[in-house]
């Protein structure tokens, strides 16, 4: 008689998941998925608003990566309206993402999945957490704490608010950079970066601790996407789509992110409110695809400052082509938190981010549709929206970066599921395995869904007839 | 003859031996003077002593109708709203009391759940006058359930909207049109809850006939429910200012 493992909810993820594993007469695991639980309904709700009010509004999907949405959501915006943003409108805007992509980052690597990497994937539960992290190496605990703090008073420092500011706006931004704030973050930067390096020369350390995990967490052959410059260099807010296959091939590039329907589909599935989105081109469910940190790096052919560069080779010369495994994005974050330290350090040089004037572009709307899109921490975002000639939205899409991996996350469960769980009983270590591949990909699944509520993780284990065998329960 | 028995303070006959049109008063214990036909408030704002208001606007007619305004007077046994109740002689009013704040609170949030006030992605966040009110009258939550009603935003205007979601009902828009503009484009339609402002006959905004697009219902709107178009979330600053010199202004043409 065949059973099936829930795990609900999946802890130290943002948002609310759980995973099923159904086995098979002899114990083996013949299915795995990963459901997403809550509903928002943001795309429905923001109907009748009017599009000047969407950067905020979107914002409210996430707590970690509200920049991103309002980002994605002012560039669609822009669209509507027709305008040029003005250069150093850009310029403050890429920046502002960099403090999104240094908090974000620094959050996922220390406070949600540096337990595992430092305490190992089988510790004691208890301790498998940042509390632990401090006990065990309190150099790495403050350092990740202290980059995630940085991020933060970046984002304060250009937007004056640290959750959910409102400064990005269609057309620009809607305060110029001071003096003071300028000098506030160039003197965060040292710091910072030193301990980047170091987390990044403590990690590629203890890889080799992890060679199961780099074979199963998610390690089999999709597609890639992620924004790059003209020169295919790394982009996080204004760029080209690309998109590689699993040999490193370039499959589609220089697309603009506006014809994004052309390439990506979206199919749902019954057993979760996220959707999967598909490489067009290779039909459902063979355009899987993957976005994210490590999904970036394999796709860029670079990263355009000296630091993350040297690194970015490093990370490349690990596998021949694009590393496969998603354990690779913890790593990939780090690498993109030095990007963006470095990328601020070279932006803040330029006297233009100072300028007062021309920081926003002003028009009623002249288009009835936009398209925003930008690389949030987790991934591409797309903003879609479509507005009357008042400008108040008629219809909303979006493609958030959490989306993009929904077909890769489950296959990732699936594989760790096969690899590590067999038999009736489910290890402890299992178990945080199956959340530690999820993890990996340290997806946002309130931004997903675009709903409230906590992130408990079950697992059931459900026997052929349906039958509940074993639940082990996590509070949230 | 006798007085009538609402409102039943004491008069008494203190007033002879004063310079005409003078009365005195008690406000929260304090000794006031006032002229003949101020009211509580006006008399309140003189002597720096503060009373809520919202539909309250120096300039316009006074209607009563927030009732956040409301004090206590000794020997009235009902609370009476200080922007049209006008001050007699010997009048001890209070305008602080556990009683008086706790029935402002309970009409904040009787505003609060009528209609969808979301401050922090609304264009007047952080120069809402409800807001503030809140803030200062220790709002800490609604205790009502929300009625969340389904209302539309009208931006068929050229230059400004209107998003009944965050409408008081105050009726500024419609004395400012009507007393100073002279354009009455503005009105209320229906009654009670389902009260709503309105242009001319129930129009769209952008296709009045009567209105001059001069902005004054925006500027006076103590919400977000009037703005101008294209402002983002926070930057809608009303400017009021201009009440005070227009009346000046017209008030030394005559």
């Amino acid at each position: 008689m065949g059973k099936q493992l829930v795990i609900e909810p999946i802890t130290r993820i943002e948002g609310h998941g759980k995973i099923t594993i159904t086995l098979d007469d002899q114990g083996n695991v013949s299915d795995a998925k990963f459901h997403v639980t809550q509903f928002r309904g943001f795309e429905k709700f923001c109907e009748g608003r009017p599009y000047y009010e969407m950067p905020s509004l979107v914002e409210r999907i996430c707590g970690i990566c509200p920049i991103s949405h309002s980002l994605a959501s002012a560039k669609a915006c822009d669209a509507i309206l027709g305008v040029r943003v003005p250069e150093t409108a850009v310029k403050l805007r890429r920046l502002l993402n960099c403090g999104e992509f240094i908090g974000s980052h620094a959050l996922s690597f220390f406070h949600l999945s540096s337990p595992d990497l430092l305490l190992g994937m089988d510790a004691d539960p208890s301790a498998r957490n940042i509390m632990g992290v401090l006990e065990a190496n309190p150099t790495l605990a403050h350092d990740g704490i202290q980059l995630r703090k940085v991020g933060q008073l970046v984002i304060e420092a250009f937007a004056g608010k640290r959750i959910h500011p409102s400064w990005v706006v269609p057309g620009g931004v809607n305060a110029a950079l001071t003096r003071e704030d300028r000098d506030k973050i160039v003197g965060l930067l040292p710091e910072a970066k030193t301990a980047t390096l170091a987390a990044l020369g403590w990690f590629k350390d203890v890889l080799k601790n992890f060679r199961d995990e780099i074979a199963s967490f998610a390690n089999f052959p999709t597609l890639f996407m992620g924004l790059v410059k003209e020169d295919g260099n790394l982009a996080l807010t204004d760029g080209t789509l690309r998109v590689i296959d699993a040999k490193g091939q370039i499959v589609a590039e220089h697309i603009d992110p506006k014809d994004y329907a052309a390439y990506i589909g979206e199919s749902v599935e019954a057993f979760s409110y996220l959707k999967s989105p598909y490489y067009k081109p290779l039909g459902y469910p063979e355009g899987i695809y993957r976005v994210g940190p490590a999904a970036r790096l394999n796709v860029c052919s670079g990263c355009g400052t000296s630091l993350a560069d040297q690194e970015w080779a490093e990370f490349r010369s690990y596998e021949r082509g694009p590393l496969l495994s998603s354990f690779y994005n913890h790593y990939a974050r780090l690498i993109e938190i030095l990007y963006c330290l470095e990328t601020i350090e070279r932006l803040m040089a330029d006297p233009a981010i100072l300028n007062p004037e021309g920081i926003r572009a002003h028009a009623q709307p002249n288009f009835g549709e936009g398209i925003g899109c930008v690389e949030a921490p987790r991934g591409t975002l797309f903003h879609h929206y479509r507005v009357d000639r008042n400008g108040l939205m008629t219809w909303a899409n979006m493609i958030v970066a959490t989306g993009n991996n929904n077909l890769a996350m489950n296959r990732g469960v699936q594989q760790v599921a096969e690899r590590f769980i067999s038999g009736k009983e489910i290890s402890e270590g299992a178990l945080n395995r199956m959340e530690a591949v999820i993890r990996a990909f340290d997806p946002c699944l309130s931004c997903s869904t675009h709903a409230v509520g906590r992130m408990p993780l079950l697992i059931e284990l459900i026997a052929a007839d349906g039958t509940c065998l074993d639940t082990v329960q996590r509070g949230g | 003859m006798t007085i009538p028995a609402y409102p039943t303070f004491p008069r008494g006959d203190s007033e002879l031996g004063k310079p005409v049109g003078i009365l005195t008063l008690k406000i929260d214990d304090r000794d006031v003077s006032a002229r003949r036909g101020e009211t509580i408030l006006e008399v309140a704002r003189e002597n720096d002593i503060f009373i809520p208001t919202l539909c309250y606007l120096e300039g316009l007619s006074s209607l009563g109708a927030c009732r956040l305004c409301l004090v206590e007077i000794k020997g009235v046994t009902k609370l009476l709203p200080a922007c049209v109740t006008p001050v007699r002689q010997d009048m001890e009013v209070v305008t602080d009391s556990e009683r008086l704040r706790r029935y402002r609170r309970m009409i904040l949030e009787l505003i609060f759940s009528e209609r969808n006030h979301v401050c922090s992605v609304c264009v007047s966040n952080g120069h809402c006058e409800l807001q503030t009110l809140a803030q200062k009258l220790g709002m800490t939550h609604v205790r009502f359930d929300y009625l969340y009603p389904r209302l539309a935003i009208d931006a068929s205007h050229e230059r400004f909207s209107i998003d009944h979601n965050r409408c008081v009902l105050c009726m500024r828009c419609v004395r400012v049109c009507d007393e100073i503009e002279g354009a009455h484009t503005w009105d209320i339609m229906h009654r009670g809850i389902s009260a709503r402002v309105i242009t001319d006959l129930n129009q769209p905004w952008g296709e009045s006939e009567t209105c001059t697009g001069c902005s004054k219902c925006v500027q006076v709107c103590p919400t977000g429910a009037l703005s101008e178009k294209g402002k983002s979330v926070a930057e809608m600053v009303k400017h009021k200012e201009f009440l005070p010199y227009l009346q000046i202004m017209r008030r030394n043409e005559r």
